[in-house]
C-alpha cells in the first residue's frame, strides 16, 4: 500500500517518515501532481501555511481530485493547516485562505490559540488511541463539528481532533513527535 | 475553559518546529503592510518586516537596527502569515523588544549593524524561535547551540548576486559529507567538534542525519525564478528573499514566480514559464566587486 502525502509545503519529509516507519520504506509518495493520487490509497495534507498550500493545491488541480476523492470515501487525513483545508466552514482568518475542500461538517479557527509565542505542547486524551502527547504550533481549533463529524479530542472549548468515516483532521502535530499510534490509526482506514 | 494539565511553551519541539511548517515556502522582506499584503497574496509562508530592505540598508549606510515596532505591528494586524523581524546581532535587548512585541520568529542578523563583537544572543532563554546566518557548518553548529530553531545559508545582502549563497550552500554540503564519512570514526567527530566548539552530541547528530539537524534555508542574493530553483537544486529547505521581490520592477510578478519556482523547482518546464515576461530584475552588484569592510556576511563567526 502506497500513501501520498501532499508535498507542496510544510512538514512533507516528517509525516512521510512516519508513514514508512508504519508501512515499510518507500510506502510514503509525495505528491505534487494529481495524477499522482491515482497511485494511493490514502493522502495525508501536512501542516504548514494553509494560505499557501491552498493556493497550490488548487493551481495544480490537486484540490479538484482530492475533493472528489474525498467525497467517494478515500481516506484524507489534515494536520494543522491540513485541518483547515478539510473543513467545510471557517472563520474570518481561515476564509483567507481562499475555497476550503469542504469534507468534513465543522466550523475552523485559524490561529486559535495565538501566535508562535502561545503555541505549546499538552497531554491529551485522544478517542480511540489514549493519552497522547499534542505539538500545537500556531494551531486552528474547531469552534464546532456536526452532522457526521465526531470530536475525538478536546482542549477546553474546542475540537483539536475529529473524524468523520474516512476523514481525519488533527490540530497538532503527530509527525513531531515519536507516536505512530495516529499514523497507525488512519492507515487503517485505507485496509 | 482551558484545562491546563500539562502545558509547555517555548520548548525546542516548538521552536524548530515551527521552522519545519516553513518548508518549501518563501519568506519575504517586507517594509510596509502594503507589501506585506502582495507577500501574502502571492502565497509567501512568511514575512519579514524591517525598516529597509538590505539593498536600502547599504546604500543608505549608517547604523541599521531592529524595525520601529509601531510598524512591525501594523504588518502584524494586517496578514494572517508569520511575521518575523530583525534584531543586531548580540543584541538581546531588541529581541526581548520583539518577544515582547509577540512576533514570531526572530532573525538576528548580519544585515543588521552588529551589537557584539564576541557574543551571540543566549536564544536559549527565549520562548520564541530564531534564525540565524551561516556561511559554513561550523557556524551553523555554533548558533545552534546557541539556540538558534532555524539557519539561513549565507548569500551577500542586498546584492541580487546569487553566488555568494551558492558558494555557502556548496562549503556546507561538503563539510557535512565529510561527517558522514567521519561516522565510524568517533575520534574524528571529536575532533570536529572540537574545531567547530559545539557538544559532539550536536556533530554526531549532524552526520547521523547527513544535513543540517535544523531547517536550513538559502537567503541573500536570490532574484529571479531560477535562483531560487538553483538553490532548491542544491538541497535547501525554502528561500528568503530580500530585496528581489520590492527592488524589482514588478513586485507582484516576481514574488508569484518566485514562490512557483520554489515549489517546482526541479521542473524546468514550470520555471521556464514563470520567468517569462517578468521585467527587469533588481539592478544589482557584482558581489566579487565589494572589498570585505562592505560584505555583511563577515560580520559573524
Amino acid at each position: 500500500m502506497r500513501v501520498g502525502v501532499i508535498a507542496f509545503q510544510g512538514a512533507v519529509s516528517e509525516h512521510m517518515r512516519m508513514v514508512d516507519a508504519v508501512l515499510g520504506s518507500g510506502s510514503a509518495l509525495a505528491v505534487r501532481r494529481a495524477e499522482e493520487l491515482d497511485d494511493v490509497s490514502a493522502a495525508i495534507i501536512p501542516g504548514g501555511e494553509s494560505t499557501t498550500i491552498g493556493r497550490l493545491m488548487r493551481n495544480s488541480g490537486v484540490f479538484e481530485k482530492l475533493k472528489q476523492l474525498g467525497d467517494g470515501g478515500f481516506p484524507i487525513w489534515g494536520t494543522c493547516a491540513g485541518m483547515i483545508m478539510l473543513a467545510k466552514e471557517g472563520d474570518e482568518q481561515a476564509k483567507r485562505t481562499g475555497e476550503l475542500l469542504g469534507l468534513m461538517d465543522m466550523k475552523v479557527k485559524r490561529n486559535t490559540f495565538g501566535r508562535q509565542r502561545e503555541s505549546f505542547e499538552e497531554e491529551l486524551e485522544v478517542k480511540g488511541i489514549g493519552k497522547s502527547h499534542c505539538v500545537f504550533i500556531r494551531a486552528p481549533a474547531a469552534e464546532r463539528v456536526y452532522g457526521k463529524c465526531k470530536a475525538i479530542a478536546h482542549l477546553g472549548k474546542y475540537v483539536v481532533a475529529a473524524e468523520q468515516e474516512n476523514l481525519l483532521a488533527t490540530a497538532f502535530h503527530p509527525e513531531l513527535t515519536n507516536d505512530l499510534r495516529l499514523h497507525r490509526y488512519f492507515l487503517e482506514k485505507a485496509r | 475553559m482551558v484545562v491546563v494539565i500539562f502545558m509547555k511553551i517555548g520548548t525546542k519541539t516548538l521552536k524548530e518546529g515551527f521552522a519545519k511548517m516553513q518548508k518549501g515556502g518563501v519568506i519575504m522582506d517586507v517594509v510596509t503592510p502594503k507589501q506585506a499584503l502582495i507577500a501574502e497574496k502571492a502565497g509567501a509562508v512568511a514575512v519579514m518586516a524591517l525598516h529597509a530592505v538590505p539593498a536600502d540598508i547599504r546604500a543608505r549606510g549608517g547604523v541599521a537596527r531592529m524595525a520601529d515596532p509601531a510598524i512591525i505591528e501594523k504588518i502584524m494586524k494586517t496578514v494572517t502569515i508569520p511575521v518575523m523581524a530583525k534584531v543586531r546581532i548580540g543584541h538581546f535587548a531588541e529581541a526581548q523588544v520583539l518577544e515582547e512585541l509577540g512576533v514570531d520568529m526572530i532573525d538576528e542578523s548580519e544585515v543588521l549593524t552588529p551589537a557584539d563583537e564576541q557574543f551571540h544572543i543566549d536564544k536559549k532563554k527565549f520562548k520564541i524561535p530564531f534564525v540565524c546566518g551561516a556561511r559554513n557548518l561550523g557556524e551553523a553548529l555554533r548558533r545552534m547551540n546557541e539556540g538558534a530553531a532555524m539557519i539561513r545559508t549565507k548569500g551577500e545582502p542586498g546584492t541580487g548576486d546569487v553566488a555568494e549563497a551558492v558558494k555557502h550552500v556548496r562549503q556546507i554540503n561538503r563539510e557535512v559529507e565529510e561527517l558522514v564519512s567521519f561516522q565510524k570514526h568517533r575520534g574524528m567527530l571529536r575532533s570536529k567538534a572540537e574545531e567547530f566548539g559545539v557538544p559532539f552530541a550536536l556533530v554526531e547528530e549532524t552526520a547521523k542525519q547527513g544535513r543540517l539537524p535544523v531547517v536550513n534555508f538559502a537567503a541573500g542574493g536570490i532574484a529571479t525564478p531560477a535562483d531560487a530553483a538553483l538553490m532548491m537544486q542544491l538541497g535547501v529547505d525554502g528561500i528568503f528573499v530580500g530585496s528581489g521581490i520590492f527592488k524589482s520592477s514588478h513586485p507582484e510578478r516576481y514574488a508569484k514566480a518566485i514562490v512557483e519556482a520554489t515549489r517546482s523547482y526541479g521542473r524546468p518546464e514550470v520555471v521556464l514559464k514563470v520567468s517569462k515576461g517578468l521585467g527587469d530584475a533588481m539592478h544589482g552588484i557584482d558581489a566579487k566587486s565589494l572589498q570585505d569592510s562592505q560584505k555583511m556576511q563577515l560580520r559573524s563567526h
